[in-house]
C-alpha cells in the first residue's frame, strides 16, 4: 500500500465521517486501511461470530430452563454469593487487562508483564472457582446428565470457562512473546486482538450472570 | 431386534472402539469404491513423486498464501468432491429404478448412508468451496488490491474444510457414514437411535470444515469491507463483490448457529446431555429450529454470490453495464436480512399453528420480491445489448429460464396448506434441486469458465464447453421435472422400496436424465484435457480474453502474485471500462507510474500441518481414542504457536522487477486497445 | 426376532403391501378424496396459475431478448450505456411485489382455513384417533370405541376425524396423501390434525419424514368404509384378540418392524396419555442403554 493513501486515511481518521464536512474523498474511497486496522476490524467481525454462537445457547437455555425433569432448579442450586466473588476476579481481570493494554501502548516489559500475571492469575482464580462449582454441583448429583436444564447450563456456563481457558493460555503465549521478542508491531496487533478476546468475554460473563445467576436464583 | 448398527466394539484405551470389523468387509460396493479412487489417488500421488513435482507442489501451492492460488485449490477440490456427490446420485437413482416391490440392490442401511452423504458432500464440499474459492479468486482482484485481509488464515481455512472432506471420505472405509438425512434431526441422531459412529463422522466433519469456512467469510468480510483500491467506494464496488460481503456476511452471522447446535448434539452423544433426548426434557423441536436458523440463510450464502457471477456475466456479454445497479444492490441486501426471517417454513407441518404457519409463509413470499427484481434487472441488461453466447452466457440464460420454475415451486411451497402435503415429498426434492443446480452450480459453472483464463493464461476450449452446458441442462430437465410429477402422485423422498406401479416410469426417466448429466460431467472433463492441450491456440495474452468491464481484468493472465504493479485509481463504477474507455478516446494509456517496491505475505505451512492435527483429532474423536485426541489438540496449539514466533513475515519485491513486469503488461494493453507504441512509455 | 411369531388369534393378517400393489394406483394430490386435500390442491392449482402468469412472460422475454439482441442480429438495436430507467425500476419492484401480496393473501388465508388442528365443519360428530408411531409401524387407538389396531386404519367415510399424533420413538410425519395435511409425530408432542374422507376407499398412508432403517415399510391401509361397516368393524374388533395394556405396548414397542396389521379387543383407558407424558420412553430405566433387548 503507498504511503500516501496510508496518510489520507489516517488523516481522516480523525473525524471518520466528516462530521466537519471536510474536503476530500470520503473514508471508503481511500484505499486499504493500514494494518491495525484491519487486524482489529477483523478480529471484531469473529467476536461479532462468537457473540452469535453463544446467542445460540443462551436461546437453548432459555428454552431448556423449565425442563428440570423432576431434578433440582437453579433456585436450588445457585449461590449468588459465590458467583458474585467469581464475577467481581473476571470483572478485576478486565481491568488489570486495561493496564497492559496501557503498558503495551508505553512498551514497557516491566508494567505489561505485572499488569497479564494479575490477570492470568485473577482468570486462573475464576476458572477455578467454576471448575469448584461444577464439580460441586455434579457431586450433587446435579451433573448435566440429569435433566434438559442442567444440559443447557453446563453447556452455557462451561463454553464461557473453556474460552477464558483458551484466553490464559493465549496470554501466556502474549507474555512469553514480548518477553522474547519486546513490542514489535505484529505483536502489538496480537495484544490488541487479546485485549478484544478478554473484554468480550466479560461482557458476555455479565450477561450470563444476569440471565443464569440472577433470573435463575430468584424465579 | 431390528436394530441397524455395527456392534459396537469394545473400548480399548490404545484404539478406542476401532477394531478390524470397523472396516465394513462384507459390503463390496462402498470398498470397491473406496479401492478405486484409492489406487488412482496413489497413482498420481507416486506420479507426482517420481516427475519430481513435490517440492513445486509444497512450495508454491500447498503452502501458498496467494488468494488466487487458494481460491483455485479450493475450486479443484470442489470438481473433485462434485465427482464423489455425483456417484452417490447415481446409485440412488438407479436403486430407485429398481426398488419396486424388492427393495432395490442397496441394503436400505447403506441407501440411507448414501442420500445423507450426498447431502452433505453436494452442500458443504462442493458448492461451498466452489463458491468460496471463486469468491477468492476474483474479489480481491475486483477490489483491485493485492491479497486478502489476512493470507495466512485464507490457506488454514482452505485445508480445514478439506479435513473434514477427508474424515467423510475415511467414513467410507473405516465405519459408516450417518444414516439420518443431511440434517441430521434428532432423535434420530442420538446415540440411543444411532449407536454406530456414522453421526459422529459427520458432526467432526462439519465442526471442523466449519471453522473454516466460518474463518474465511471472516476474512471476506474484512477484506471487502477494510480494502478496496483508492476510490472505490461502496457504490463503486462490483456487484459480484457486494453479493460475496453479503453471503460473508451471512456466513459470520449463520455459521455460529450451526457450529453450537452441533455442539450440543456432540455434548448429547458423547457426554450423556439432554438437549435433543427424549428423555429428561430434552427438546428435537429446539434442534430443527436452531438447525434451519443456519440452513436458511445458509441457502443465502449459496445463491447471492452466484447471482453476483451471473449479474458480471450477463452485463460483460451483453456488452454493456449492468441494468439498476443500485436496485440490485438493494435487493441483495434485502434478500441478506430477509433469509434469517423465513426458517419456520422448513416445518410447517409441526404445527405451530395458523398464525405463525401464516406468518412465515408470507415473508417466506417477500424474498421473491427482490429475486424477481434481479431477474428483470438482468434480462433489461440484455436489452439492447450486443450479446455474445460463449459457454458463460449460455449458462446464465439457461439459469434464468429454469430458475424461474424453481422459484415458483418454492413461492407454492410457501403456501402451508400446499406444503402440508407436498412436504418430504419429492415435489419438495425437485424444488430445492431446481434453485440449487440453476442458480448454485450452473453459476459456479459460468464463473469456473468466465475466470478460467484470468488464472491460468488461457481460454477453454468453447465447443466442449457447450456441449457440457446442453447436457447439463438437457439432463437436468429430464431427471427432475419427473421427480416434480412424483411429488404429486404421493412419493416421499428417501424411500428405499416401494409398492406403488405407477412411480416406476417416472423414475426411470428420472435416472435418464442423471446419465446425461453423466454426459455433461465427462464434457467438462473433455474440455479440461483439449483445453490445456491446446492452450497455445487458446493463449490470453491481453490479460482481458472478453473485453470485461471489471478490475480483474486490468491486470496479466495469470497475474503477478502482488495482482497490481500499482493499486488502480477507481473513478467510476466499472473501474476498468472506464479507464479502457479512456484510453481509447485519449489514445493513450495513464501515465507511467512511480513504482514502488511491494511487500508480500510469506508462504507458510502452518494451514496443512493445522489441518493434519485436526483430521487426527477428529478421527480419533469417532472413535473414542482419547489419547490421540490430546495429542491433537496440543498439536495444532502448537503449530501456531510456532508461527506466531516466526520473525519475517513478509518479503519484498524490488521495484525494477515490478516495473520490468508492468511494462509488459502495459505493451500487450496498448496492442489490445489499438494505441500505438510510442504512447506506452 | 422376537415378537413376529407370536400368534394372537385375533390379528388380522393382512399384507398391507400386498393391498397396494393390488389395488391403488397412486395419484396423490392430483386426485384428493376429503375436502383438505380438495382445498390443497384447490390452493395449489391457483398459486401454479397466478406464477405462470409471471414465469411464463419472463421466460418468453428471456428467448426474445436473447435472439433480438444477439451480437450476429443486425435488426437488435445496440445502446452500451443505457443502464438505468426509473419507470422501469418502478415496474420491476412493483410488478413481483403486486404478485407477492396477492399470493401472500392466499397463503395467509389458507394458512388458517386448512389449519390441521382446526376441526371440519359438519353434522356428523368428530370421530377421536389417538396415533402413536413407533419402530416402524403405526398404533392407531380408538379411545371412544375402546379398540385399537396397528397398521390399520379404519374410518367411517363423511365422518370428520380427528387425529392426534404422538411418537413413542424417533420423528415421524403421520400423512394419508389422498386426505390432504401431514402433520409430525414427536415424541412428548401432541399434534392435532382433522381429515375427512368423501366416499369410502382404501388409501395408502405411511410416514413422511425419514425415522430410519425401516422407514419405507411404515405404512399403512387407510380404510375408509360406510358408517354402519365401521360400526360393524368395531363389534367384531372387540369381540377377537388381546387387550392393549401396558406389557402389551411394550411389547409391540420392541416387536420388529412389520407392514402386518391387526387389532387389539381392548385398549386400557389413558395409554395415549401415557405414551405422551413419558416421551417415547415408556420403559424409561431402559433409554440409557440403547434400543437393544
Amino acid at each position: 500500500m503507498s504511503a500516501r493513501s496510508t496518510q489520507a486515511y489516517a488523516g481522516a481518521h480523525g473525524d471518520p465521517n466528516r462530521l466537519g464536512h471536510g474536503e476530500g474523498p470520503s473514508i471508503s474511497e481511500l484505499g486499504p486501511a493500514p494494518k491495525r486496522i484491519i487486524v482489529g476490524y477483523g478480529f471484531w467481525i469473529f467476536l461479532l461470530s462468537d457473540f452469535i454462537m453463544f446467542a445460540a445457547f443462551f436461546a437453548g437455555y432459555a428454552v431448556l430452563v423449565g425442563e428440570t425433569a423432576g431434578g433440582p432448579s437453579g433456585r436450588e442450586l445457585f449461590d449468588l454469593r459465590f458467583v458474585a466473588g467469581e464475577t467481581a476476579l473476571l470483572l478485576l481481570s478486565s481491568f488489570t487487562c486495561g493496564m497492559a493494554t496501557i503498558g503495551a501502548a508505553a512498551r514497557s516489559q516491566w508494567w505489561f508483564q505485572i499488569a497479564m500475571a494479575w490477570t492470568a492469575l485473577l482468570g486462573a482464580g475464576f476458572l477455578g472457582m467454576e471448575l469448584w462449582e461444577f464439580a460441586h454441583l455434579i457431586g450433587e448429583g446435579a451433573g448435566p446428565d440429569r435433566s434438559a436444564f442442567l444440559s443447557s447450563f453446563f453447556a452455557l456456563v462451561g463454553l464461557h470457562g473453556l474460552h477464558v481457558l483458551a484466553g490464559l493460555l493465549w496470554l501466556l503465549t502474549m507474555m512469553a512473546q514480548v518477553l522474547a521478542k519486546g513490542f514489535r508491531e505484529d505483536i502489538q496487533r496480537r495484544i490488541l486482538c487479546w485485549a478484544l478476546f478478554w473484554h468480550a468475554l466479560d461482557i458476555i460473563w455479565i450477561a450470563l450472570f444476569t440471565v443464569v445467576y440472577l433470573f435463575g436464583a430468584r424465579a | 431386534m431390528a436394530e441397524h448398527s455395527r456392534e459396537a466394539a469394545e473400548w480399548s484405551p490404545i484404539t478406542g472402539k476401532l477394531a478390524w470389523n470397523s472396516i465394513p468387509w462384507e459390503e463390496p460396493i462402498p470398498l470397491i469404491a473406496a479401492a478405486a479412487v484409492g489406487s488412482v489417488l496413489f497413482g498420481t500421488l507416486i506420479w507426482v513423486w517420481r516427475a519430481g513435482y513435490v517440492p513445486y507442489l509444497w512450495r508454491e501451492w500447498i503452502t501458498s498464501v496467494d488468494h488466487k492460488r487458494i481460491g483455485i485449490m479450493y475450486c479443484i477440490f470442489a470438481l473433485v468432491m462434485l465427482i464423489r456427490g455425483f456417484s452417490d446420485a447415481v446409485l440412488m437413482r438407479t436403486h430407485q429404478d429398481l426398488m419396486y416391490n424388492n427393495g432395490g440392490y442397496l441394503p436400505a442401511e447403506h441407501y440411507d448412508q448414501i442420500f445423507t452423504a450426498h447431502g452433505v458432500i453436494m452442500i458443504f464440499f462442493v458448492a461451498m468451496p466452489f463458491l468460496t474459492g471463486l469468491m477468492n479468486f476474483a474479489v480481491p482482484l475486483q477490489l483491485g488490491v493485492r491479497d486478502v485481509a489476512f493470507p495466512t488464515l485464507n490457506n488454514v481455512s482452505f485445508w480445514l474444510t478439506a479435513s473434514g472432506a477427508l474424515l467423510v471420505n475415511i467414513s467410507l472405509v473405516v465405519g459408516e457414514f450417518a444414516k439420518t438425512g443431511w440434517v441430521v434431526y434428532p432423535p434420530l441422531s442420538e446415540l440411543r437411535f444411532s449407536p454406530g459412529v456414522g453421526v459422529d463422522y459427520y458432526l467432526w466433519a462439519l465442526q471442523i470444515a466449519g471453522v473454516g469456512t466460518l474463518l474465511a467469510g471472516v476474512n471476506l468480510v474484512t477484506t471487502i469491507l477494510k480494502m478496496r483500491a483508492p476510490g472505490m467506494g461502496y457504490t463503486r464496488m462490483p456487484m459480484f463483490c457486494w453479493t460475496s460481503l453479503a453471503a460473508n456476511l451471512l456466513i459470520v452471522a449463520a455459521f455460529p448457529i450451526l457450529t453450537a447446535t452441533m455442539a450440543m448434539l456432540l455434548l448429547d452423544r458423547y457426554l450423556d446431555f439432554h438437549f435433543f433426548t427424549n428423555e429428561l426434557g430434552g427438546n428435537a423441536m429446539m434442534f430443527v429450529n436452531l438447525v434451519w436458523a443456519w440452513g436458511h440463510p445458509e441457502v443465502y450464502i449459496l445463491v447471492l454470490p452466484v447471482f453476483g457471477i451471473f449479474s458480471e456475466v450477463v452485463s460483460t456479454f451483453s456488452s454493456k453495464p449492468l441494468f439498476g445497479y443500485r436496485s440490485m444492490i438493494v435487493a441483495t441486501m434485502v434478500i441478506c436480512v430477509l433469509s434469517f426471517m423465513v426458517w419456520l417454513h422448513h416445518f410447517f407441518t409441526m404445527g405451530a399453528g395458523a398464525d405463525v404457519n401464516g406468518v412465515f409463509g408470507v415473508t417466506t413470499m417477500i424474498i421473491a420480491v427482490p429475486t424477481g427484481v434481479k431477474v428483470f434487472n438482468w434480462l433489461f441488461t440484455m436489452f439492447r445489448g450486443r450479446i455474445r453466447f460463449t459457454t458463460p452466457m449460455l449458462y446464465s440464460i439457461g439459469f434464468v429460464v429454469t430458475f424461474v420454475i424453481g422459484g415458483a415451486s418454492g413461492v407454492l411451497l410457501a403456501i402451508p396448506p400446499v406444503d402440508f402435503v407436498l412436504h418430504n415429498t419429492l415435489f419438495l426434492v425437485a424444488h430445492f434441486h431446481n434453485i440449487v443446480i440453476p442458480a448454485v452450480l450452473f453459476g459456479l459453472f459460468a464463473g469456473y469458465t468466465y475466470w478460467f483464463p484470468k488464472a491460468f493464461g488461457f481460454k477453454l476450449d468453447e465447443r466442449w464447453g457447450k456441449r457440457a452446458f446442453w447436457c447439463w441442462i438437457i439432463g437436468f430437465y429430464i431427471a427432475f421435472m419427473p421427480l416434480y410429477v412424483l411429488g404429486l402422485m404421493g412419493m416421499q423422498r428417501r424411500m428405499s422400496a416401494h409398492y406403488v406401479k405407477a412411480w416406476e416410469p417416472w423414475l426411470i426417466v428420472a435416472s435418464v436424465g442423471s446419465a446425461i448429466i453423466a454426459l455433461g460431467i465427462a464434457a467438462m472433463a473433455v474440455q479440461l484435457y483439449v483445453s490445456i492441450r491446446n492452450r497455445a491456440a487458446l493463449r490470453d495474452d491481453t490479460g482481458d480474453p472478453w473485453d470485461g468491464r471489471t478490475l480483474e481484468w486490468m491486470t496479466t493472465s495469470p497475474p503477478p502474485s502482488y495482482n497490481f504493479a500499482v493499486l488502480p485509481d477507481v473513478s467510476h463504477e466499472e473501474a476498468y471500462w472506464s479507464l479502457k474507455e479512456g484510453a481509447r478516446e485519449k489514445k493513450r494509456l495513464s501515465d507511467r507510474p512511480d513504482y514502488e517496491p511491494i511487500e508480500m505475505p510469506r508462504n507458510s505451512p502452518t494451514g496443512f500441518i493445522t489441518a493434519f492435527f485436526t483430521t487426527v483429532l477428529g478421527f480419533a474423536a469417532v472413535w473414542h481414542i482419547w489419547w490421540l485426541v490430546i495429542l491433537g489438540v496440543l498439536g495444532a496449539w502448537a503449530t501456531f504457536t510456532i508461527f506466531a514466533w516466526r520473525d519475517h513475515h513478509e518479503f519484498e519485491i524490488p521495484a525494477d522487477e515490478v516495473e520490468r513486469l508492468d511494462r509488459e503488461r502495459r505493451e500487450a494493453k496498448a496492442q489490445l486497445l489499438g494505441i500505438p507504441k510510442e504512447a506506452t512509455a | 426376532m422376537p415378537g413376529i411369531g407370536r400368534d394372537w388369534a385375533a390379528r388380522v393378517a393382512v399384507g398391507v403391501a400386498g393391498l397396494f400393489a393390488a389395488s391403488c394406483s397412486e395419484p396423490g394430490l392430483l386426485d384428493p378424496a376429503g375436502p383438505v386435500a380438495r382445498g390443497e390442491r384447490t390452493m395449489f392449482v391457483n398459486a401454479s396459475v397466478i406464477m405462470a402468469m409471471i414465469i411464463v412472460p419472463i421466460i418468453v422475454l428471456t428467448f426474445y431478448f436473447a435472439w433480438r439482441y444477439s451480437a450476429k442480429n443486425p435488426r437488435g438495436r445496440y445502446t452500451p450505456e443505457w443502464s438505468y430507467s426509473g419507470r422501469l425500476e418502478l415496474l420491476v419492484w412493483s410488478i413481483p411485489a403486486l404478485v407477492i401480496i396477492f399470493l401472500g393473501g392466499i397463503a395467509w388465508i389458507g394458512s388458517h382455513e386448512l389449519e390441521p388442528s382446526r376441526p371440519i365443519r359438519s353434522d356428523v360428530p368428530t370421530l377421536e384417533v389417538q396415533v402413536v408411531s413407533l419402530d416402524w409401524k403405526w398404533l392407531f387407538i380408538y379411545p371412544e370405541q375402546g379398540v385399537a389396531s396397528v397398521n390399520y386404519l379404519a374410518i367411517p367415510a363423511g365422518t370428520p376425524v380427528r387425529f392426534r399424533v404422538t411418537s413413542a420413538t424417533v420423528m415421524n410425519s403421520f400423512i394419508i396423501p389422498r386426505l390432504g395435511s401431514q402433520i409430525y409425530g414427536m415424541a412428548g408432542m401432541d399434534g392435532k390434525l382433522h381429515l375427512l374422507a368423501d366416499e369410502p376407499g382404501r388409501y395408502r398412508g405411511l410416514s413422511a419424514h425419514y425415522s430410519g432403517e425401516g422407514f419405507s415399510e411404515m405404512m399403512f391401509l387407510a380404510d375408509a368404509m360406510p358408517r354402519e361397516r365401521f360400526a360393524a368393524w368395531v363389534r367384531g374388533t372387540r369381540r377377537t384378540g388381546p387387550v392393549l395394556d401396558g406389557p402389551e405396548y411394550l411389547k409391540l414397542e420392541r416387536t420388529a418392524a412389520t407392514s402386518k396389521a391387526y387389532t387389539y379387543r381392548a385398549v386400557v383407558p389413558g395409554l395415549y396419555q401415557a405414551a405422551l407424558r413419558h416421551s417415547g420412553t415408556p420403559a424409561r430405566e431402559q433409554s440409557r442403554s440403547g434400543r437393544e433387548d
